[in-house]
């Protein structure tokens, strides 16, 4: 995406604390009204990442802009940019609707003037009926809306969101992430988003940037993270690719590179049937057999030590027990060569 | 394999494991057993002496023989809201506020610090440092301060070095507050006072703005409150429990302290030594009782107004 200004820019940002480096050297473009998402296991600086954009942290080298002003020394408060919190930090001294009119009130402006904007606001999140109530008295869902009305109120250009859907439960969760993908179609804003779920940032976001270690291994569509991994970490991290090590590689496809398999792409071959065209054939034993609902996880020993794991659709006719042996296949282009890191 | 078998025994079954079965099963008696003790101590001890006081307080002492008349009357309360006596009120409610005030002033940047910033060693010199003026003799503190206030004190000599004694003299020369020297003037009594009970202040604020999560602060300015507007909407509400928990030990501490201002400040006297006065040299228990019936009102009046401004709305 090349948009003329981005709505975040990171040049060269890094943000140590002592010897310990949280963010190390990012660079990173995000447009306008687009959907971001910063994927990465604990500790890999996708949050710091979110505190330097909203302000709350300095980065210790390089340069951050908001829709091209350099915010270098800008505290939060002055910042065009609001968060909505792992915790939801909502002011508990506070009514729903006091919390949702805090920004604006901040900002000097009349009371009956803002709690319209705050009672338009709770209507966006769904929350009408609930403006005198006390957050202690919500349920975690309702908190999040209350946290994210308050955010949007403000209106701000970008919207900052820390593992918001961390707290709530599956059924809730999935509700969220479509609704929160639709208000942000709607407001047309950029947000950015940071998790350590994969599937959330594969569903929700225009596009995905993986952190480890303070760094960004890759970033693109969700469908070139998901497909297209470009390091043995984002394979790993993002979905269920197997990594394959380049002498198996090698024997393989003739190159000594490490590549990922995704576990969907290898199917298990019947006694004596044929593989089809161009495919390569494995054989190994089964070493564990796990239901997970739609599909059933294999985990195959190949004869010369490389691990598989094949998710088959589990109402497949053939399913081998633990310790037999099979044999399975997979196509040529099903795998993927990457860098070795 | 062989797997050594691991022998762990059961539990043996004796009396005191069974005492606790019991205990586990039936929540009632278990709460019983653990509150029987300090109920009995709150209810007989405290509790009953403070009815005995207020029943105390509506009897009145025979003016000519001495003699307490065990009969209920409303005439101890009528000498109590005698001019002199109300004076003596108004004094050390007055007294006790200005030291409430000045300590909470005082508290709430080092309780701050504390809660917000301190952290390992500092934290604990923190404690230390706040506490360590409760390990010596309240005695000799108070004392101390009187030598160090005194005209040919320690305060006096330095002010003297500096060139500054013309301004405590003028300091001094501000009526009411000031008097000849520190030590008998009131600014004198109001330094020990709040020397004595400033712990008592840092130590309820600083545990209210410890369960204040730095998110919230985070988020009041993320909304785009500078830090002067966080302060007053989200960090004083949410300290001000605190705030009110020392205020309760500070003013009610002072109000009933009559050692002090034996040895620090002006003749005229406070409550506490009206109290003492009568309970001792007088002989006259029941205006003793009716004296020490104030604070309890006061205090109850001022907690009923901090519960009025929603002082309590963070609990």
């Amino acid at each position: 995406m090349t948009a003329p200004i981005p709505a975040v820019r990171f040049r060269g940002v890094a943000r140590h604390y002592g010897s310990v480096r949280a963010v190390d050297g990012v660079d990173l473009d995000i447009a306008p009204g687009e959907f971001f998402a910063m994927l990465g296991p604990s500790g890999s600086g996708k949050t710091t990442c979110l505190r330097l954009i909203a302000g709350f942290d300095q980065p210790t080298a390089g340069h951050i802009e908001i829709f091209g002003e350099a915010v270098e020394g800008v505290p939060a408060y002055r910042r065009p940019v609001n968060t909505v919190f792992q915790d939801y930090a909502l002011f508990p001294h506070m009514s729903v609707l006091e919390n949702v009119c805090y920004g604006l009130m901040v900002r000097g402006l009349a009371r009956n003037k803002r709690e319209t904007l705050g009672r338009d606001a709770l209507d966006m999140v769904k929350l009408a009926g609930m403006a005198g109530r006390k957050p202690g008295e919500l349920s975690g869902g309702q908190r999040q809306r209350v946290a994210l009305a308050r955010a949007l109120v403000v209106r701000p250009k970008v919207l900052l969101l820390d593992e918001p859907l961390g707290a709530l439960d599956l059924k809730l969760r999935e509700e969220m992430q479509s609704e929160l993908k639709q208000l942000q179609r709607a407001l047309g804003l950029s947000f950015v988003f940071v998790t350590h779920d994969q599937g959330e940032a594969l569903s929700m976001a225009d596009r995905v940037a993986v952190f480890c270690d303070g760094r960004i291994m890759q970033v693109g569509l969700p469908e070139d993270i998901y497909a297209r991994p470009s390091t043995r970490f984002v394979a790993s991290f993002v979905g269920s690719s197997n990594v394959i090590e380049a002498a198996a590689v090698a024997k393989w496809l003739g190159k000594a590179r490490v590549a990922s398999l995704k576990a969907e792409k290898i199917s298990l071959l019947g006694k004596n049937e044929a593989a089809p065209d161009a495919a390569i054939v494995v054989e190994g034993a089964v070493a564990q057999s796990l239901y997970q609902g739609p599909v059933k996880r294999i985990e195959l020993v190949l004869d010369d030590g490389t691990r598989l794991v094949a998710a088959v659709p589990s109402d497949a006719t053939a399913c081998p027990e633990q310790g037999a042996r099979v044999r399975a296949s997979f196509p040529r282009t099903a795998l993927h060569l990457m860098e070795d890191a | 394999m062989t797997a050594e078998p691991l022998s762990i025994s059961e539990p043996r079954d004796g009396w005191l494991r069974r005492a606790s079965d019991v205990l586990m099963r039936r929540q009632g008696l278990y709460l019983l057993l653990l509150l029987v003790p300090p109920l009995l101590w709150l209810g007989i001890v405290y509790l009953g002496s403070l009815f005995a006081l207020l029943a105390e307080s509506f009897f009145a002492i025979d003016e000519f023989s001495g003699v307490i008349v065990r009969e209920p009357t409303l005439k101890t309360y009528g000498d109590l809201l005698q001019p002199a006596n109300l004076d003596i009120i108004i004094r050390t409610v007055s007294v006790a506020a200005i030291v409430t005030v000045l300590a909470a002033l005082l508290a709430f940047p080092i309780a701050y610090y504390a809660a917000r910033y301190a952290r390992g060693r500092t934290k604990a010199l923190f404690y230390l440092a706040v506490m360590m003026p409760l390990w010596s003799s309240y005695l000799v503190k108070v004392y101390a301060w009187k030598l160090l206030l005194a005209k040919e004190g320690a305060i006096g000599w330095f002010m003297e070095r500096l060139g500054a004694a013309p301004l405590l003299d003028a300091f001094l020369a501000i009526p009411t507050i000031g008097g000849p020297s520190l030590s008998v003037s009131y600014a004198g009594m109001v330094l020990v006072f709040l020397y004595l009970w400033l712990p008592f202040m840092v130590l309820p604020i600083q545990a209210a703005l410890e369960r204040v999560p730095a998110s919230l602060i985070e988020a009041s300015g993320d909304l785009g409150a500078t830090p002067g507007q966080t302060f007053r909407s989200v960090i004083l509400p949410l300290a001000f429990p605190g705030v009110i928990a020392g205020s309760i030990f500070t003013f009610s501490l002072t109000l009933g302290d009559y050692i002090v201002p034996q040895i620090v400040g002006p003749s005229s006297l406070i409550l506490g030594q009206v109290v003492y006065a009568q309970q001792g040299l007088a002989g006259n228990m029941p205006l003793a009782a009716a004296f020490s019936v104030v604070p309890v009102v006061i205090m109850a009046v001022f907690l009923t107004a901090a519960k009025r401004m929603g002082a309590f709305d963070a609990l």
